[in-house]
């Protein structure tokens, strides 16, 4: 065990109680809340009090809080939500489906913003302080200021009610949801499993406008980070070595400097998965998504208890990991970083 | 005096700094506009009609619906921006709508401002056990989409003005924290701040009087993207139904009334509420790349050093 093992020990550590300050936080959050939950799951005001309290008792409302949060824990340890009571089904069964859904739309995101952050900023640091610096950056800040769910309805409006170009809302279209079974939940990936050409083209289609949106909220980010790292390699001697040797701009850019470039803000993005995720909830709001962050909207609408903590943990939970990932690899993969 | 000085600091920084920052000039430019047109035609202190009549600023009463106002128009001299569903003048709504996001706005990050600060200021200058306890429950919700949790907390409560500015101030709190934090944790160790000690200052005169104020730049930078940040936020909340109770004008909540009528072509009753947001959104930004550039004049030179 070198300085590697012993740092991701030390990070693995740091996330246990970081996680569970997050879990008490979502169970006082939840008692917090005005109004009798089993009352609304049970949805109306005809209902006996025997009833009320016969589902108190079943969920274990009945008790003081310090059993209710210890019982809490024991579930979420076992990764065991409860049920939804909006649609009959395990909280993690509905988590688990959507999962995929959520994941091809932010993997999306992740590469529209790369696209269009990575190639602006390459084009603000090269033309530094000139006229297209100044555009560029106006496009960045401009990128942090839109408001997303706005964008996307724009972008509806556009590209799907007047230009008829691209459908409007969902994964795949009506024709296919009977008659297509999914098999990974990645549509993607499904429809080449399948080998079906008109469906993989189908899905592409709802597939681009969601992406493209939730990739702009991030684009000023990377767009500014691959500017300021850009920058800093410009200037170090081995690109003045690289342009010595005659080699093309293009090559010297490309292949010399963004590579190095590239290493900080790759860890940047996988660090913008939280920003995503909360991007996504109103991208998939928006584009009817049927992936997990919409499904969390639906069910604060509904004060499905269950559901709604779940939800938060799993989003918890599933960015601490992600975190955690891209600061081990980042250890890994940068021999300066001091553990 | 001395915390009046403190206090307004960062303005009197702003106003010596506006004439070399275009940045700040155009930002400043959009946000005073905005604020003046809220107030203008913002709602007033009557309750039964807090829009009333007796204004002529906004042209019809936002919250009215007229017989004479045809409905689902397009954008026309009558109405600049069109009427909605309900005959209602979408212009009217639009120009008074910004009295909520900048409320929101603003209320919530003077809120998490002053918590976040002071605990940064405690917690870097205390250290310890109590540093570290602070610094990973802020982590912690620093680490959670802002955005998710500021939804969720306003969905928990009752939807309103008040639990959007309390959900929006407890998620900015942690990035107060941190930036505080940091700022305190070198301060502390330069040379005036040892000699304040020296010459026997108690603990609480040397945080504020020498610590402190060296931390204002840095909290001034951030807050002006923060604000940006909340208008957003708020627009999002309002747009998903937890903001003001209808028939309050507020512009996330008109974009969602005009999301029904999206597929019909009715453009105009989601297009200026989302240009007012944007435009509100992009005067902070801009306000706050201006401030960083004030703070931190070597960030844009290409040569550094």
């Amino acid at each position: 065990m070198g300085g590697i093992g012993k740092y991701i020990v030390q990070r693995v550590l740091l996330t246990i109680p970081m996680l569970f300050i997050l879990l008490t936080a979502v169970f006082l959050m939840l008692r917090l809340m005005p109004g009798d939950p089993v009352l609304a799951m049970l949805g109306g005001r005809n209902v006996s009090p025997e009833l009320i309290e016969q589902r108190r008792k079943e969920w274990g409302l009945d008790k003081p809080l310090h059993v209710q949060y210890l019982n809490y824990l024991a579930q979420v340890v076992r990764f065991d939500f409860g049920k939804s009571s909006r649609t009959g089904r395990p909280v993690l069964y509905e988590l688990r489906t959507r999962l995929p859904a959520t994941l091809e739309l932010a993997f999306g995101g992740i590469f529209f913003a790369a696209l269009f952050g990575i190639t602006t900023g390459i084009w603000a640091a090269v033309r530094a302080d000139k006229t297209s610096d100044h555009v560029v950056r106006l496009f960045h800040i401009g990128s942090f200021a839109i408001p997303i769910f706005w964008l996307g309805l724009m972008f509806q409006m556009v590209f799907a009610v007047q230009l008829d170009w691209l459908p409007v809302a969902k994964r795949v279209s009506g024709i296919y949801a009977y008659t297509f079974q999914p098999i990974t939940r990645f549509y993607f990936l499904d429809a080449i499993l399948l080998r079906d050409g008109k469906l993989l083209l189908d899905v592409f289609k709802h597939w681009i406008l969601p992406a493209v949106t939730l990739g702009i909220a991030l684009t000023g980010f990377l767009g500014r980070m691959t500017r300021a790292a850009m920058l800093e390699v410009l200037d170090a001697d081995y690109v003045t070595t690289a342009r010595s040797k005659g080699l093309a701009e293009r090559v010297v850019i490309l292949k010399h400097a963004l590579r190095n470039a590239l290493i900080p803000i790759v860890t940047v993005m996988g660090l913008q998965f939280a920003i995503l995720m909360g991007g996504a909830v109103l991208t998939e709001t928006v584009f009817s998504w049927p992936g997990i962050a919409g499904f969390l909207v639906r069910s604060l609408d509904a004060r499905d208890w269950n559901a709604i903590q779940g939800t938060i943990v799993f989003i918890g939970v599933f960015i601490a990991t992600v975190n955690l990932i891209v600061d081990i690899l980042y250890s890994i993969i940068d021999p300066r970083v001091r553990y | 005096m001395q915390i009046a000085r403190f206090l307004f600091y960062p303005i009197f920084v702003l106003l010596g700094s506006v004439r070399r920052q275009r940045l700040l000039q155009v930002g400043l430019a959009i946000v005073v506009a905005h604020i003046l047109m809220a107030f203008i035609c913002g709602p007033t202190g009557n309750k039964d009609d807090p829009y009333g009549l007796t204004r002529w600023i906004p042209p019809y009463n936002p919250t009215k619906s007229y017989p004479e106002i045809p409905r689902l128009a397009p954008p026309s001299a009558a109405h600049w921006m069109g009427t909605d569903h309900l005959q209602r003048d979408v212009f009217s709504r639009v120009i008074s709508g910004g009295w909520a996001p900048i409320v929101v706005a603003f209320s919530s990050i003077a809120i998490s401002l002053t918590i976040g600060s002071i605990l940064g200021w405690i917690s870097g200058f205390a250290g310890g056990l109590l540093d570290r306890v602070l610094s990973l429950s802020m982590d912690a919700i620093y680490s959670f989409p802002s955005m998710i949790l500021a939804i969720a907390l306003v969905a928990v409560m009752q939807p309103g003005l008040v639990p959007m500015i309390m959900a929006i101030a407890v998620v900015y709190i942690p990035t107060y924290f941190r930036v505080t934090r940091a700022e305190v944790l070198q301060i502390r160790e330069q040379t005036f701040v040892e000699a304040a000690h020296a010459v026997g200052a108690p603990w609480w005169r040397v945080l504020l009087r020498h610590i402190a104020p060296n931390t204002v730049n840095a909290i001034m930078a951030v807050s002006s993207f923060n604000i940006a940040d909340a208008i957003l936020t708020e627009a999002a909340m309002s747009f998903l139904g937890y903001g003001l109770p209808p028939p309050a004008p507020d512009w996330g909540f008109d974009i969602q009334n005009g999301q029904r009528f999206l597929q019909s072509g009715y453009w105009w009753l989601i297009t200026f509420p989302g240009l007012m947001i944007l435009s509100l959104s992009l005067g902070f930004g801009l306000i706050g790349e201006g401030i960083s550039d004030l703070v931190n004049p070597k960030r844009r030179r290409k040569k550094v050093g």
